[in-house]
């Protein structure tokens, strides 16, 4: 048996983020994590930091998140691979520019940054997308990070205020201010954070997350052929919609000069196995966006579980019926992005400071039964 | 067929550059197979091509682009060879795939035995060569295989499958096994056999196991100098192995051959290679001891690991780093046989065996298959006894030192490599084994030096144009 005033559940992007911010507050912070650092949907995800504009909560949430990313810049370790690519929405035709003006207008209003880029000059800026594109809209603050090595610096920085580690070891029970492990110990706390991504819910059956697949593939190196994160407008529509399956073009340019294919969304799928059928459904849609990667070389394709909610905004802050138990998941197709202001907003929570942004909308007690 | 050149042999002929490794290194092919990465070029304006598989007059592909076979054998090795032949005897339709330009699998690489190519000839319309199997389709008892150069794709279905993939060679990282000029054992043979000129080269052959003793006396029929063979395995060890063949003639034999055929060759025992060195490319190799040898290329492989990928794939359950299979070589799959050395490294005769046993038991010819079982049994002790002779000894981990890179696509040094607890977390970490050879060359390696066998297999098996998995 051993005492922590803090302990996390999960050594994901989230809680790792949550660690570092925690055992700088001076707290007692024990991690635990079932595998290593950073092997759940942290592994899987595509690293983009971006500034989402699906609800005021999301922007509010994401926004902040960015900033405190951007903060850190000069801290990051090279593993980090930091590279401020920005965003290039991509408006197939009228209708999709049409929503490129809305979306203009809600982030100029915020103080966000942005273009709006013609026909011609999203040729300019990508020349390998394919010709007949409506226009697009720039948001040059979004980034690409490699989020396995975010996690480990993160939780080494933990480490170094003081917070401790234990790696292979599952939690199986968490009762009150107890958590029990596979090891038969267990340990007390004065607070337990549950940051296990979708897996949060083999804890805590009523949580309301679903493990939502995504596939991804990724290319052998060629430099230069991607310049931003590209991403079709109608990925909104997939990420945030509740269909069951759904694909969308988006391709990022790796550090390595390798390219990231995505994206996928299925429900109710929990086997992790890559669906040849279906890899070939976002494949296709990708190759409609951009001809040129049919002949790239495809060195691994892999899949990761997105924590989804049914309103598409994370779980943040107190379990509303159970004393010093915290949620911090989630995070659907956001949480590397997020990772920064979650911890931020939880902290203070805890810390019972005012947040930098209101906590509110990310509360667990929004939902009834959790 | 046999004048055919691959691209590679012709490129590292006229010493032209390869490809540059991501921390900058010139690189050149190592492996000779199509499996290590290391002989991408950009051939015809397309970047990162297989040079070592492919011919200098690439035949325009006449893929099919569609087949299906009653049986379908996958790798034309001995082991394939022979399966192919004893399913064909049952009337059904069998069919043979390779990614080679010709069929006999590493051993007989375009020069079959006699009794084997009047076999393959009568056989040779149900050949697909060229043809790499990547990826199992969505529906059942389908594959993806690609072919040709610009490659196209064929969806092949079957009622069995006989897993005949063979084995690559094992390296142990030292400093310097980087340089051009440093490659396989059996690579270095492979490429000479698809056309490199090895006339008047200084060749140190090094590593373990009999393959040195095969490719050295190939090589040297080829007109190379071979200065040394190196063999890390003690002399008592190998005495023991020379004492089990007496009661073993067809390999004693075989044996008998090969030394005389060597002549005056060094063979020494206790022997290792510690370091390759060279300005641009190797020039001279150190070993233990201390001792220098001037030299023109290094051939040098610890073994062979069996390609057990595409089983895995298929979920036939891998026990040890070998296909599971039974005594008829039914894999825990039902309709899937496997046979040669992925179920374990135990040369030509047990493949043969294996692959008759298969092919026979696939299509119901029980009495024949069984017939076959003693054979097969011989093998598995010879398999048994190459095994301990040859096993790697535990003073070869040093030969790795920190600053050697293990994973060559990645560039990661053996440093890194320490600071990690297990697979997931130093690939994720350090990227090895996230290279285009997906941990085929670094896996062995790692397995060896930290003892954590392979990752798990995804589609594709190999690195294939994005076209070719819609
Ligand atoms: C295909 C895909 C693409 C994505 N792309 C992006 C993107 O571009 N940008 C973005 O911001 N987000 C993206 N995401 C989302 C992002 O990856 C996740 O939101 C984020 O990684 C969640 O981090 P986490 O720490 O909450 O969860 P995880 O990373 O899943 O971590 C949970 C951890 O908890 C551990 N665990 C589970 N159960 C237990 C237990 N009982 N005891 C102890 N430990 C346990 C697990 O081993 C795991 O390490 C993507 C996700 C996917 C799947
Ligand atoms: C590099 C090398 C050189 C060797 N040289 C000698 C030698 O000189 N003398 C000697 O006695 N023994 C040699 N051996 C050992 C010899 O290969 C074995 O003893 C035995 O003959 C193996 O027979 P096999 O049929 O099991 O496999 P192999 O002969 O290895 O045949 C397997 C075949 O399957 C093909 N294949 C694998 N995966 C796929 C796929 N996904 N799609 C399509 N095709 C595929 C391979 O390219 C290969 O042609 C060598 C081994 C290696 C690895």
């Amino acid at each position: 048996m051993s005492a922590a005033d803090v302990v996390i559940l999960g050594a994901g992007l989230v809680g790792a983020s949550c660690a570092e911010s925690l055992s700088r507050q001076k707290l007692r912070v024990t991690v635990i994590e079932a595998g290593v650092v950073g092997a759940g949907a942290t592994a899987a995800g595509m690293g983009h930091i971006t500034v989402m504009d699906d609800s005021e909560a999301q922007f509010a949430l994401t926004r902040y998140s960015q900033s405190l990313w951007r903060a850190r810049i000069k801290e990051l370790p090279a593993s980090v691979e930091w590279q401020n690519a920005g965003t290039l929405w991509v408006a197939a035709d009228d209708e999709e520019m049409q929503a490129v003006h809305t979306k203009q207008a809600f982030y100029t209003q915020r103080g966000v940054p942005v273009h709006t880029l013609d026909a011609r000059a999203v040729v300019e800026a990508e020349p390998n997308l394919r010709p007949g594109l409506a226009g697009g809209f720039l948001v040059p603050q979004d980034s690409v990070i490699y989020a396995p090595c975010a996690a480990a610096w993160l939780m080494q920085r933990a480490k170094a205020a003081g917070a401790h580690m234990r790696l292979g070891v599952r939690a199986t029970r968490v009762d009150g201010r107890r958590v029990h492990l596979d090891d038969d110990t267990h340990i007390d706390a004065g607070s337990v954070i549950v940051a296990c991504g979708h897996w949060s819910r083999q804890l805590l059956p009523n949580v309301p997350v679903r493990p939502r697949k995504g596939h991804l593939a990724i290319t052998d190196r060629y430099p230069g052929f991607v310049h931003h994160q590209l991403v079709e407008l109608g990925y909104l529509k997939s990420a945030h919609g509740h269909d069951n399956e759904s694909v969308a073009f988006n391709v990022q340019p790796r550090a390595t000069g390798q390219l990231l294919i995505g994206s996928s969304r299925q429900f109710d799928i929990e086997h992790s196995e890559v669906e040849p059928r279906f890899l070939a459904r976002m494949l296709a849609r990708a190759f409609e966006y951009m001809p040129g990667l049919q002949n790239m070389s495809i060195i691994r394709t892999w899949t990761g579980f997105r924590a989804a909610t049914p309103d598409s905004l994370p779980l943040i802050g107190p379990h509303p019926s159970h004393d010093g138990l915290y949620l911090a998941t989630g995070h659907e197709g956001l949480g590397i992005t997020t990772s920064l202001g979650t911890a931020a907003i939880l902290t203070d929570h805890m810390m019972h400071r005012p947040p930098a942004i209101p906590i509110e909308p990310y509360l667990p007690a929004r939902f009834a039964n959790v | 067929m046999s004048e055919q050149r691959t691209i590679a042999a012709k490129m590292l002929c006229d010493g032209a550059a390869f490809h540059t490794s991501v921390s900058g290194e010139p690189r050149a092919p190592l492996c000779g197979m199509g499996v290590c990465m290391e002989c991408r070029a950009t051939v015809d304006g397309s970047p990162h091509q297989r040079t070592c598989q492919t011919l200098m007059d690439q035949p325009p592909s006449t893929a099919p682009h569609q087949a299906h076979f009653d049986v379908l054998v996958v790798g034309a090795g001995p082991a394939g060879l022979a399966a192919l032949w004893a399913a064909s005897q049952s009337g059904v339709t069998a069919g043979m795939v390779d990614d080679n330009p010709a069929a006999g699998g590493q051993i007989w690489r375009n020069a079959l035995p006699a009794e084997w190519a009047q076999r393959a000839a009568r056989l040779e319309s149900n050949f697909l060569p060229g043809t790499r199997i990547y990826a199992t389709a969505s529906t059942p008892n389908g594959l993806w295989a690609e072919r040709g150069s610009p490659s196209q794709r064929v969806h092949i279905t079957y009622n069995k499958l006989i897993l005949a993939t063979g084995a690559r060679e094992r390296f142990l990282p030292f400093p310097g096994w980087t340089l051009p000029g440093v490659f396989g054992a059996g690579g270095l043979q492979a490429l000479v056999k698809t056309g490199l000129p090895v006339e008047g080269k200084r060749v140190v052959v090094a590593g373990s196991g009999p393959l040195l003793l095969a490719v050295a006396a190939y090589l040297k029929k080829r007109g190379a100098r071979i200065s040394l063979i190196a063999e890390q395995t003690t002399r008592a060890r190998r005495n023991d192995f020379l004492t089990l063949l007496l009661r073993n003639p067809s390999k004693l034999l075989q044996a008998v051959k090969l030394r005389a055929q060597l002549g005056a060759i060094r063979y020494r025992m206790s022997t290792w290679v510690t370091r390759a060195q060279g300005e641009g490319r190797l020039q001279g190799v150190t070993l233990n001891g201390g001792r220098t040898l001037d030299c023109d290329y290094l051939a040098c492989g610890f073994g062979l690991v069996p390609n057990t990928e595409l089983a895995a794939l298929l979920g036939c359950r891998i026990d040890d780093g070998y296909v599971a299979v039974n005594h008829s070589q039914q894999t825990t799959v039902d309709n899937i046989y496997c046979a040669g050395e992925p179920t374990g490294i135990g040369g030509v005769d047990k493949a043969i065996a294996e692959g008759l046993i298969a092919g026979y038991a696939a299509t119901g010819q029980t009495a024949l298959a069984r017939a076959g079982f003693p054979k097969r049994d011989r093998g598995n002790l010879f398999r048994r006894q190459l095994d301990t002779a040859f096993a790697l000894r535990p003073e070869l981990a040093a030969i790795t030192t920190p600053d050697t890179i293990v994973c060559r696509c990645e560039d990661v040094h053996l440093a890194k490599i320490l600071d990690h607890r297990s697979w997931r977390d130093l690939k994720l970490q350090t990227r090895c084994g996230m290279g285009p050879c997906q941990g085929r060359i670094c896996g062995p390696a790692v397995e060896y030096l930290r003892g954590w066998p392979a990752d798990s297999v995804r589609p594709p098996l190999y690195p294939v144009e994005a076209r070719h998995l819609l």
